[in-house]
């Protein structure tokens, strides 16, 4: 609850949810390559008692029961996918971080470069109009703009 | 009686907020110059009483009077001074009075400064000002109040949250508030000019200054923030990609994409419509980022829904303001000439590359925060949207866009050369790739985009300054002719090239800083020595130290080097308050060049070891080095000719009306 009130005041405060190193001393794997993974791994899921931390981060009990149970399926030889698998059985989606592509997810993954293209596209076409439009002689200036357009250029003199 | 004073000055400054945003509008529909004129006069007295109610409010924190509901939640009598001020924005009704009080200053600031304006443009402008502040206004006095009275007084104030009470704390939230609220005054230009129906390059020139200073000020307040986050949470960490860290970056890239986009408008008359829609996105997205922040919806959708009164009204002010911009954007916009024609290969063209992209990758923020909230709110479906996310998607969108900045400046106007812009650059790419390759064998470990990432920053870098030299003839000319130059220079190119190297900077800090870092988590006991990098660590002890309102518990590290020098001592510290009954970490930061070896004390250990964390984090300091250099950039620019000519001289004044005519 302590915990709670707190993130509660941070994020009033335009801040990030409050965390202490939580892996412990006593849950270092030995073997180091092994470790390496298993912090890779922690990295990617989402402790779901907390605000926004990942279990790597996270000094909340669940946390600290997720990354030993990690730590226990990659010694049991599971690959980093089948760990991944084994707890979004157990916990569901909500558990990763980086959702997977499907249906739900398909407006997340697919804005980025969907605007990206959709943007370039527009931009194509206005490069093409404008360039059948560059063949139109332009409007002539009015006096009054001609007179602005003298001033303009004589205040940017020094540019 | 204070408070009183500034409740009742709170609501004088609601009134004067109407008047100023109703009677200018009807003077510029009537053709009234009397009711134009006096929105200026209008604005500043809001601002002053604005200014009051804000000043009663820090009267009854620094005098602790906890008679006021919110300084007994919030302050306590013991607190130094400077964190009994602070706590005014540690809290909700307290920063929302911050947000306020900016707001009505900007509007005084315009009504102030603005004597070149042209007279319509200014009346909309102010008006659609005081709008934006009498929504506040009226949510403060409605929903968070901060001057509620407690019947019995308390003696002792419930003291600020201890994570609050840093000096880290007294200076970013303003600022980012500033930025945050400074792009209000581009708003509501952008309102004014569609109301009035016409726009012009000269538009473009009046915006410039206020857009600048707003984005400079986001961009430490969010530089800022992320030290303190740095420092504060014991694990070195810097970036989050928590909801309430991309609410302050949203409005910054579209306002970054602003920036650039009014260049063109300014330069070429090009892009007019576009500009305007960005400076109604940028304070969209502040507004948005307000709410998701002020309303809870963040922490759960629930807990949004069980308090709605807040959230609700926000939301309100969130349609009624992004919907009416945009209705009326839909409406005026197609009567807005465009102007300027140009290749797809000059220097409109990177800014419009610099444009798509920045807003892509502002559109990638937004759907990422707003998404898993969308999507359980339509469907009940649960799913969670963290750095592993952006960091896939953001990365790839920003990395082309540093790749092609150091061309655009390169580029003339119209049609752009870019096989000699090419050639100009190649020093910058050899460099590069040097430095790639240097990166590549020296450091060990770490991803192997790395590297690559250390050699787009140092093009970047490298570019900004081949921009400088090219624009000073350096190494063509002799030195003194190509100082002469340099000097001469208009100090906006300056400003380019600073911020341009400033966001290098950045890209370097956090390549090395991520990639090369080191972290040793141990249990030690006195006397134990622990090795990272190139230091050694030795546990000496354990003491206690009494602060003004908490108590530490300091482990005390000698550092020394590999060979033995000792080099200094760290001594990261536990604190525990005891008026909240809450323990905090202190980490202990020990600066190498602009490296940092970065030491903290974890919960201790059932048989009565000491666990600790240490970080030694390569370069780690360049990631805010670059954000002060991008400030000074956006300093130097402010500070350019053109956006001074034309500052309170009467004649200028009015030429500058005769033009709107």
């Amino acid at each position: 609850m302590r915990r709670l009130s707190l993130l509660v005041l941070l994020i009033a405060l335009l801040h990030p949810s409050l965390s202490w190193a939580a892996v412990q001393p006593d849950e270092i794997l030995p073997n180091p390559a092994l470790e390496t993974r298993a912090r890779a791994v922690s990295q990617q899921l989402r402790c779901m008692v907390c605000q926004n931390e990942s279990i790597d981060e996270s000094d909340a009990p669940l946390a600290h029961d997720l990354r030993v149970l990690v730590r226990e399926r990659l010694q049991a030889g599971d690959s980093d996918a089948q760990v991944l698998d084994f707890l979004v059985a157990r916990y569901g989606e909500f558990v990763l971080l980086k959702p997977r592509l499907s249906w739900a997810t398909a407006g997340l993954w697919g804005l980025p470069p969907g605007l990206l293209l959709i943007g370039l596209a527009v931009l194509v076409v206005a490069a093409r109009r404008r360039r059948g439009g560059a063949l139109e002689p332009a409007p002539k200036l009015t006096a009054a703009e001609e007179a602005r357009l003298k001033r303009i250029l004589a205040e940017d003199h020094g540019t | 009686m204070i408070p009183e004073l500034g409740h009742y000055a709170l609501m004088l400054a609601l009134g004067l907020a109407l008047i100023q945003g109703t009677m200018p509008i009807v003077g510029t529909k009537t053709n009234d110059t009397v009711l134009m004129s006096i929105a200026a006069p209008v604005a500043v007295a809001h601002f002053a009483f604005v200014a009051m109610a804000f000043a009663a409010l820090a009267i009854c924190y620094v005098i602790s009077d906890f008679s006021v509901l919110n300084v007994f939640e919030n302050s306590n009598s013991q607190m130094p001074f400077i964190y009994r001020l602070t706590s005014i924005w540690g809290n909700h009704e307290g920063s929302m009075m911050l947000w306020v009080s900016i707001l009505s200053f900007f509007g005084a600031l315009v009504a102030v400064f603005g004597g070149n304006l042209p007279v319509v443009l200014k009346a909309n402008a102010l008006a659609v000002q005081a709008w934006i502040a009498a929504a506040f206004h009226l949510f403060i006095l409605t929903t968070s109040n901060p001057f509620v009275r407690i019947p019995q007084a308390p003696f002792e104030g419930r003291d600020l949250n201890p994570i609050l009470q840093d000096p880290g704390l007294a200076f970013h939230p303003p600022m980012l508030y500033l930025g945050y609220v400074g792009f209000s005054i581009t708003f509501s230009f952008a309102i004014a000019a569609l109301l009035e129906g016409r726009i012009d390059a000269a538009w473009a020139r009046w915006v410039r200054p206020w857009v600048l200073g707003a984005w400079m000020c986001l961009t430490v307040g969010i530089a800022g923030g992320s030290y303190w986050a740095y420092y504060t949470l014991g694990w070195g960490g810097f970036w989050f990609w928590d909801p309430v860290e991309n609410a302050s970056l949203m409005p910054w890239l579209a306002g970054t994409a602003l920036l650039h986009s009014a260049v063109v408008m300014e330069k070429r008359g090009a892009l007019k419509i576009w500009t305007i829609l960005l400076a109604i996105l940028t304070f969209s997205l502040s507004l948005i980022g307000t709410f998701l922040v002020r309303s809870g919806v963040l922490t759960s959708v629930h807990a949004f829904a069980t308090d709605p009164m807040r959230g609700v009204f926000i939301l309100a002010i969130l349609v009624v303001f992004i919907g009416g911009a945009l209705a009326l954007y839909g409406w005026r916009a197609p009567l807005l000439k465009q102007g300027g024609i140009f290749a797809p290969i000059s220097r409109e063209g990177a800014l419009v590359f610099n444009n798509l992209f920045l807003t892509t990758a502002c559109a990638t923020v937004f759907v990422g925060t707003l998404y898993p909230l969308a999507l359980e709110a339509l469907t009940g479906e649960k799913i969670s949207v963290g750095p592993p996310f952006f960091n896939a998607t953001f990365g790839p969108l920003f990395i082309p866009l540093m790749v092609v900045m150091p061309f655009g400046p390169l580029m003339g106007w119209k049609r752009g050369d870019l096989i000699g812009a090419a050639q100009r650059l190649l020093a910058a790419a050899i460099l590069a790739g040097l430095a790639m390759a240097a990166t590549f064998a020296l450091e060990q470990g770490g991803p192997v985009l790395a590297p690559f990432g250390a050699g787009v920053a140092v093009f970047v870098m490298a570019g900004a300054v081949t921009d400088i030299a090219e624009r000073t003839l350096f190494m063509r000319v002799p030195f003194r002719a190509a100082l002469r130059r340099a000097i001469g220079l208009p100090r906006s190119a300056w400003g380019t090239a600073f911020a341009h190297f400033g966001l290098g900077v950045t890209l370097l800090g956090i390549v090395a800083a991520t990639a090369w870092g080191s972290e040793r988590i141990a249990e030690m006991k006195i006397g134990d020595n622990l090795e990272i990098a190139r230091y050694r660590l030795t546990f000496t002890g354990l003491f206690s130290r009494q602060g003004p309102n908490y108590h530490d518990m300091v482990g005390r590290f000698l550092v020394h080097r590999k060979n033995g020098d000792l080099i200094g001592v760290m001594e990261p510290s536990r604190r525990s308050f005891p008026s909240r009954n809450m323990t905090t970490t202190e980490a202990a930061l020990m600066t190498r060049g602009v490296s940092q070896l970065y030491l903290s004390l974890g919960d201790p250990m059932p048989n009565g070891d000491l666990a600790v964390r240490v970080y030694f984090k390569p370069r780690v300091l360049l990631i805010w080095l670059g954000a002060a250099i991008m400030f000074a950039g956006g300093a130097l620019s402010l500070s350019d000719r053109r956006l001074r000519v034309g500052a309170p001289q009467p004649a200028k004044a009015r030429t500058a009306l005769r033009a709107a005519e």
